[in-house]
């Protein structure tokens, strides 16, 4: 891992992403926008001796969608309760839409919708009573909040369920909900807490779909805290990752992965493998090596080198190889680096 | 919308949905009516009164836990539900919050307590003879009483149970010195002495003189007393509930 994937300095960040430039991103809608709709400045957050975020600085831009990672503890939740005035910051400020949540909460809450990590429905209300709490907290005028209300359980595919309570809802379905509830006011701001945790793929899929949807129609800002390393790089502008507290990096998930290339590997499969890696190809004595069933998996800077001598290698050996893939690096990858946290990863193969 | 309105609009709204989760319940009537009505009952076993001097007491009783019965629990439910979240992140402000909360346990108690007051009035001899200083009783006494319960609600607890105990450890003292059972002038001055710390006291003092019965204050100085109740305890449930708030992980 390279040393300057730490503590990226604030001079570092890059200007206002467009999301235009994204593949499938907004366009226009987002071009209009130049300020920032999410401004965290120096937040801190100390519960007693406990320091869970310490002075976290980033700016999120108008139409962007921003992927906020960490590990369990690291202060993503606390992070996100700032930036959305359910806690105050021990020092430092949370802007949104520029409205400072210290001085004009309530102003700065219109501007946002918040769909919390824990399904948080009212059990004994209709899921169109649910829908519509929202909207009347967000003063939504009654045809406008009829107009979407229906738009969203229909999209949602929640239609046939208006009448059902919150309690009669799988974990699915309530996910589903409190996303209705969160969109129904029409926030120029989402806030998603792992929105497609613990959920079935279809629920998560429909989730996903949507988010980029209305980030595209209406260039709406979403600031996403989610473990889903695959979720944050398919629908995030930039990613920030957050660790003891402290922002350890923050930039597009492409460049983040150009950071790690050391950590691009080849994986190879064998009919059977007995041998140790390193009498395959003396650059693997020296190399990061996992081991699998059958083969193993070695990471590099030049893994199509790598590949091509191994397999010469195998051939004169008389091993049998069943399968040989470069790995590029993922955003697991990048996050893993900069939490430093050593578990099994995977890769996106092609094969050589 | 200026903010005052926007916020009155949410408080409002809060209060709706109170009303529509957590005061249609067979719990909420036992504490309500049930509760007061033979905790009255059983004193008044034991004193030959007759029933229409009873009836300003069960009002005032019923009031007292009605309006503050459910307030206690709203926000305890609401954080273990996990609901409170999505609520303190809407545009509707703490104090719109809380304001809704008392408004849904003011008109809850206020309705209730026509229940009493139709049967006292059509199956006792007792009678209204003074309408203002019985509303004023009925609606200040209900708004001092739910800001009550929702003050209550504001420590940090593992839950509505724990919130339950504390509530009752604090509700029930206010009534045996509030003149409930017995008219203030006749309490030993220790207990005329504790009376003016219970806005029951007031309450229960206004509808008394609503009913045609001695006051032990007068109707002003029970309404603005009343009112001092009511700021005071928002301006504490207030401060305590964003501490708790703002405490949580």
């Amino acid at each position: 891992m390279s040393d300057d994937l730490i503590d990226i300095a604030p001079s570092r960040l890059p200007t206002v992403t467009s999301p235009a430039t994204r593949p499938g991103g907004q366009g226009e809608s987002a071009s209009r926008l130049p300020r920032w709709a999410i401004v965290a400045e120096t937040l801190s957050r100390a519960f007693g001796e406990r320091v869970a975020v310490d002075a976290v600085s980033f700016e999120v831009a108008a139409g962007e969608i921003f992927g906020f990672l960490g590990p369990n503890g690291a202060g993503k939740s606390t992070t996100a309760r700032m930036l959305t005035g359910f806690i105050t910051p021990t020092s430092g400020r949370a802007l949104i839409s520029d409205i400072d949540m210290a001085v004009r909460p309530s102003a700065a809450r219109r501007d946002i919708g918040v769909v919390p990590e824990e399904a948080n429905v009212y059990a004994d209300l209709s899921v169109w009573a649910n829908v519509m709490l929202m909207a009347e907290l967000h003063a939504v005028p009654k045809p406008a909040r009829i107009e979407r209300a229906t738009r969203l359980l229909e999209r949602f595919d929640l239609a046939g369920r208006a009448a059902q309570k919150g309690a009669e809802l799988s974990k699915g379905l309530r996910q589903r909900l409190m996303l209705c509830m969160a969109l129904v006011s029409d926030p120029q701001i989402l806030f998603l807490d792992e929105p497609t945790s613990g959920l079935d793929v279809a629920s998560a899929h429909l989730i996903r779909d949507i988010v980029g949807e209305q980030n595209r129609a209406r260039g709406m800002t979403v600031f996403l805290t989610t473990h889903n390393m695959d979720e944050a790089d398919q629908l995030c502008d930039r990613v920030a990752i957050i660790d003891k507290g402290r922002l350890a990096a923050i930039d597009t998930p492409a460049a983040l992965r150009r950071r790690v290339d050391a950590r691009r590997s080849v994986e190879v499969r064998f009919a059977q493998f007995a041998s140790r890696p390193a009498e395959l190809a003396p650059e693997l004595a020296h190399a990061e090596v996992t081991l699998l069933p059958n083969g193993f998996r070695a990471y590099t800077v030049q893994p199509g080198a790598l590949a091509q001598a191994i397999a010469v290698r195998a051939g004169a050996l008389g091993l049998r190889i069943e399968s040989i893939s470069t790995l590029a690096p993922t955003l697991e990858d990048v996050f893993l680096s900069v939490t430093s946290h050593a578990v099994a990863k995977n890769g996106e193969g092609s094969a050589v | 919308m200026s903010e005052f309105l926007w916020q009155a609009r949410a408080a409002l709204v809060v209060a709706k949905k109170n009303a529509m989760v957590y005061y249609l319940k067979p719990p909420v009537f036992t504490f309500g009516i049930i509760f007061p009505l033979f905790f009255y009952l059983a004193f008044a076993a034991g004193h030959a009164a007759p029933p229409e001097t009873m009836a300003p007491g069960i009002v005032a009783m019923a009031l007292f836990f009605t309006a503050s019965a459910v307030g206690p629990l709203v926000t305890p439910w609401e954080r273990q539900a996990k609901t409170y979240e999505r609520l303190i992140t809407s545009p509707a402000s703490l104090i719109a919050i809380l304001s809704g909360d008392v408004l849904a346990g003011t008109v809850f108690g206020a309705i209730l307590a026509l229940l009493p007051l139709a049967i006292a009035t059509l199956a006792t001899s007792a009678s209204v003879v003074a309408l203002l200083p019985l509303a004023l009783g009925i609606v200040l006494g209900s708004l001092s009483f739910a800001a009550l319960g929702v003050l209550l609600a504001a420590p940090a607890t593992q839950g509505p149970s724990q919130v339950m105990m504390l509530s009752n450890l604090v509700r029930l003292p206010l009534i045996f010195v509030s003149g409930v059972f017995i008219p203030l002038s006749q309490m030993p001055p220790w207990g005329r002495w504790l009376a003016p710390f219970s806005p029951l006291s007031y309450c229960a003092d206004l509808v008394r003189a609503g009913f045609g019965e001695t006051q032990y204050w007068s109707v002003p100085a029970d309404a603005l007393a009343l009112c001092a109740f009511i700021t005071g305890f928002m301006l504490l449930a207030a401060r305590w509930h964003r501490r708790t708030r703002n405490r949580a992980v």
